[in-house]
């Protein structure tokens, strides 16, 4: 993402210029959708659907792209951190069920919350582990990264089943969580709402901590040049396995307001969303969060807007999404600089 | 003579030579020497295999560059085959009226894939691969009238291959030769047939280049090799052959559905074969989709024994589990990757080689 | 004469399975200019990457302030007070002129005195401080590169070829700023191509070439003896001007 100009005294300032166009986009598909849908209350409907499921996938891609644009790794792995959030979500919320349906905010958040806290911390001990044990030894090497990583997510499913048993768990919302706000004609359902505070709130969050602090500045810096974050005097390394770390607690945050969404937990769902996320980090710019953002949002918008209008398509909708943002920008809405 | 079928590209190990040979011979006379339906069925699902994760090799092990979309075109095959014979006709014509459609469509949708990702750089093409299949696998159980659905497909197929059909009238060796026996055959011919054909691919200059490039892309590149059409061929030739193993295997089941061709339970099973048999040699592939296949089906009873004698322990039990069993298979697979990147075939070159420098 | 701060001895460095440095050996004394001169790929770069740990040594010792750090990691290598200008400057062009500065600063918050220095070196910077560095021209960028070595005080500057693509007037600030900085009790090890600009500023020197030194003196030695120039660097200063 581009800084703002603060110079005042622009008397040969060289012009830069910031890259709006692929913010244009979000507004566009939405402006097309209305007339497509010919149905106000549907519309918005739809828009609020779309962007709870963008930025629920925003929470699961943040950090694998992250991770990729630091250090060159692609994790494909990282759907196990979302469905082991999702089981330990479950475990801890599924005990006090009823907390979960009692008519009261107070007790629905008092299980909400350690859940999701559970997940997170399960989730980034797990990446901790995971970084160091299955990827540490072959930085550098994609394809075995790619067979690893993949290995290892076959390995986590199947310890999830060994664990959690082989059947599904169906994980009812909290009570205060179910409906929706009825305003006029328009449904606002209050689960997505949530979904979108969340994920606001997390991308902000994100954006605080990459442009405010000297650890984002790092973070950014080192997705540029690493070798010149270390000549700097920096171990990029313990940058990488913090960041490793936090991107696997945020897909199990991710998961477990997943399984929310779905009201169920099961095995396979990090690999099924997994597919999404890789669209997303693709139409974003590997390694670009701004870009990850935008890519979440469209693909949540598209995939509710044609689900509408054309239900078989919806799962290709978003590949015929990637490839249009590829046949405009190949590396993506925001290509990371590199060397 | 033999040196000239396999393109000269030799087992180099005594003892490969010989697992190689028994499983060659074992195939060939599958039908005579393990007379009972099932086990003409896992001899024909292995040869179907050793096709499948041979073409997956030559872009894994030979190109450098992973793909998950192997079971697509495996998927496009057998369904071309099984809606034309369902739909249109059972019998030859329809065999290659379906299979025909199929393969166009595979070469086509691998070259543009090849076209579109592979410019970038690897990573993506296994993203894309990915997105790509699991899309197709989806697609392929909504479209319910053309597909079948999750249900899948029944169907008639060439009367030669019915399981009534009779050759002779008599016995041969002791066995009838039905239709079950000749859909053997067929898969059996057609699968080594194609495999000493890709064992030539990987050894012409072509091959050669492949390799160049895993090698070095961007050294193959100062040469002058445009590797992203090196690299996109090789992915349609790797979707052609899986294709025919699709075919080959709705020939043989008559039934297709998205378990048996799209999941991406079998693109990982196909993952396992190529990288426990050895990479970048399609002899591992042999090994590994024979091995693999044996341990699928009688892994699974070892297990749920074990399982049950271990019934008083805690967590030991569901850990043996027979349905446990890729557990298992995803560790040795992990393990092979850091310990064993040549795989079976690999270590048992390499012993060979040492032994002969002793 | 005092212990050089920086010693090489017999430094060898593969990059995968090329041989590209065979036994270095040079000295850096202490509060002096050295320049490391010779042609094109004959391994100068190579030196100062393995000084600074981003390649490894394969054998040999290099001893900073008495002390071997080969083997030690880039970043501890850099806490030790060795700063890097690399060829390609690598400054971060996502970041602005403000935010490279800050990083290059890691004992803490920007010291004022020292940055009006710098503005005085180079006021672009100053003019700058809130763009990406991107958007800065490629003399600028170098500027900026320098400007992240010395934005605190380091005990001893690993520059690799800074006048390269510069206009000369900024070259001439160049050359104010590495005098200044010697003043400052800095020591500086230079790789140069241009020959004149070397001679401005070295106090010592090393030549080398396919992957050796060649020769070792003083810079005032080498820069009268034209003899010697186009024997070691096949050039003479003549036709360089």
């Amino acid at each position: 993402m581009t800084a703002t100009v603060k110079a005042a005294t622009a008397d040969a300032l060289p012009q830069v210029r910031t890259d709006r166009l692929p913010l244009l986009i979000l507004p566009v598909v939405m402006l097309l959708a209305l007339p497509a849908i010919f149905d106000v209350p549907a519309w918005l409907t739809l828009t609020l659907a779309g962007l709870a499921m963008g930025m629920m996938i925003f929470l699961m891609a943040s950090g694998l792209t992250l991770v990729f644009g630091l250090m060159d790794v692609l994790n494909f792995g990282h759907g196990a951190f979302i469905s082991v959030g999702a089981f330990v979500g479950a475990s801890v919320m599924l005990p006090l069920a009823a907390w979960m349906q009692a008519d009261s905010f107070a007790l629905n958040m008092a299980v909400l919350l350690p859940g999701i806290l559970a997940a997170m911390l399960v989730s980034g001990a797990l990446g901790y582990g995971f970084e160091r044990i299955v990827i540490a030894p072959v930085y550098g090497q994609h394809l075995k990264q790619i067979l690893i990583t993949m290995g290892g997510l076959i390995v986590a499913e199947q310890a999830i089943h060994v664990v959690w048993g082989p059947d599904q768990i169906p994980l009812p919302r909290p009570t205060s969580l179910r409906g929706a706000f009825i305003i006029g004609d328009v449904a606002i359902e209050k689960y997505r709402l949530l979904a979108v505070a969340v994920g606001l709130l997390v991308f902000l969050a994100m954006m605080l901590v990459l442009n405010r602090t000297k650890l984002g500045l790092l973070i950014r810096a080192g997705v540029e040049n690493r070798e010149m974050v270390e000549s700097l005097g920096y171990r990029i390394k313990r940058l990488f396995v913090g960041v490793f770390v936090a991107g696997s607690a945020l897909a199990g945050l991710g998961g477990v307001m997943w399984a929310l969404y779905q009201e169920t937990v099961t095995a396979s769902m990090g690999m099924q969303v997994m597919v999404l996320v890789f669209i997303v980090i693709i139409i974003g710019g590997l390694g670009s969060v701004g870009g990850c953002f935008i890519g979440a949002l469209l693909v949540g918008l598209t995939a509710n807007y044609v689900g509408f209008l054309a239900p078989k398509l919806a799962l290709g909708s978003n590949i015929l999404l990637m490839v249009l943002i590829l046949l405009w920008r190949p590396q993506g809405l925001y290509p990371v600089a590199r060397r | 003579m033999l040196h000239a079928i396999l393109s000269g590209d030799v087992p180099r190990s005594k003892v490969l030579a010989a697992a190689l040979a028994l499983i060659f011979f074992a195939l060939l006379l599958a039908p005579f020497v393990f007379p009972t339906v099932n086990a003409l069925n896992v001899a024909g699902k292995i040869c179907i295999f050793i096709l499948l994760a041979a073409s997956y090799d030559l872009l894994l092990g030979y190109t450098g560059i992973v793909s998950f979309a192997h079971t697509m075109f495996f998927g496009i095959g057998a369904y071309g085959v099984a809606i034309v014979m369902g739909r249109v006709a059972p019998d030859w014509g329809g065999v290659l009226l379906g299979g025909g459609i199929a393969i166009a469509l595979s070469v086509a949708l691998a070259a543009l894939i090849g076209l579109f990702s592979l410019r970038v750089r690897a990573i993506f093409f296994a993203m894309i691969t990915l997105a790509v299949a699991s899309a197709f696998a989806i697609l392929a159980s909504q479209l319910s009238t053309l597909t079948g659905g999750e249900d899948g497909l029944n169907y008639r197929v060439p009367e030669m291959l019915r399981p009534a059909f009779r050759l002779f009238d008599g016995e041969i060796l002791g066995i009838v030769i039905n239709g079950r026996v000749m859909a053997y055959y067929l898969t059996f011919a057609v699968s080594l047939l194609l495999f000493l054909l890709l064992l030539r691919v990987v050894n012409s200059p072509f091959g050669r280049v492949l390799q160049a490039i895993r090698e070095n892309e961007f050294r193959a590149e100062a040469i002058g090799y445009r590797t992203v059409h090196y690299r996109t061929l090789a992915n349609c030739l790797a979707a052609a052959v899986a294709t025919v193993a699709g075919m080959l295997l709705a020939l043989v089941l008559r039934y297709t559905n998205p378990d048996t061709t799209l999941s991406f339970t079998i693109m990982m099973d196909i993952l396992l074969m190529v990288v426990i048999g050895g990479m970048g040699t399609l002899y591992g592939s042999v090994l590994g989709a024979t091995l693999f296949l044996l341990a699928q089906l009688y892994l699974k009873d070892v297990m749920g024994a074990a399982s049950a004698a271990t019934s008083g322990v805690p967590l030991l039990p569901s850990l043996l589990h027979p349905d446990r069993w890729l557990l298992w298979f995803g560790l040795l697979f992990i393990a092979s990757v850091y310990f064993f990147p040549t795989g079976i075939v690999g270590r048992l070159r390499s012993l060979a080689q040492r032994h002969r420098l002793l | 004469m005092s212990e050089p701060i920086l010693s090489l001895r017999g430094l060898n460095t593969h990059i995968a399975q090329y041989h590209i440095l065979h036994g270095v050996e040079f000295d850096v004394p202490r509060g002096q200019l050295t320049m490391l001169l010779g042609r094109n790929g004959a391994g100068k770069t190579t030196t100062l990457r393995s000084i600074m740990g981003l390649w490894r040594a394969s054998a040999g010792e290099i001893l900073f302030e008495g002390r071997n750090i080969a083997g030690l990691s880039t970043p501890e290598i850099a806490r030790l007070g060795i700063a890097y200008v690399p060829e390609s400057m690598a400054i971060f062009a996502d970041l602005t002129v403000k935010e490279n500065l800050v990083l290059a600063a890691r004992n803490g918050p920007l010291d004022g005195a020292r940055l009006d220095w710098l503005f005085g070196l180079f006021p672009a910077m100053k003019r700058f401080w809130t763009l990406p560095a991107g958007v800065l021209s490629g003399g600028q960028k170098q500027m900026l590169a320098v400007s992240r070595a010395i934005v605190e005080p380091r005990k001893l500057l690993l520059v690799d070829e800074p006048s390269k693509g510069l206009a000369p007037s900024i070259i001439a600030n160049m050359i104010t700023a590495f005098r200044e900085l010697k003043q400052g009790d800095t020591t500086i090890l230079l790789v140069e191509q241009n020959f004149n600009f070397a001679r401005q500023l070295g106090d010592s020197v090393a030549v080398m070439d396919d992957g050796r030194i060649v020769h070792r003196g003083s810079m005032a030695a080498l820069a009268s003896d034209a003899g010697l120039q186009q024997k070691l660097l096949g050039l003479s200063l003549d036709a360089h001007q």
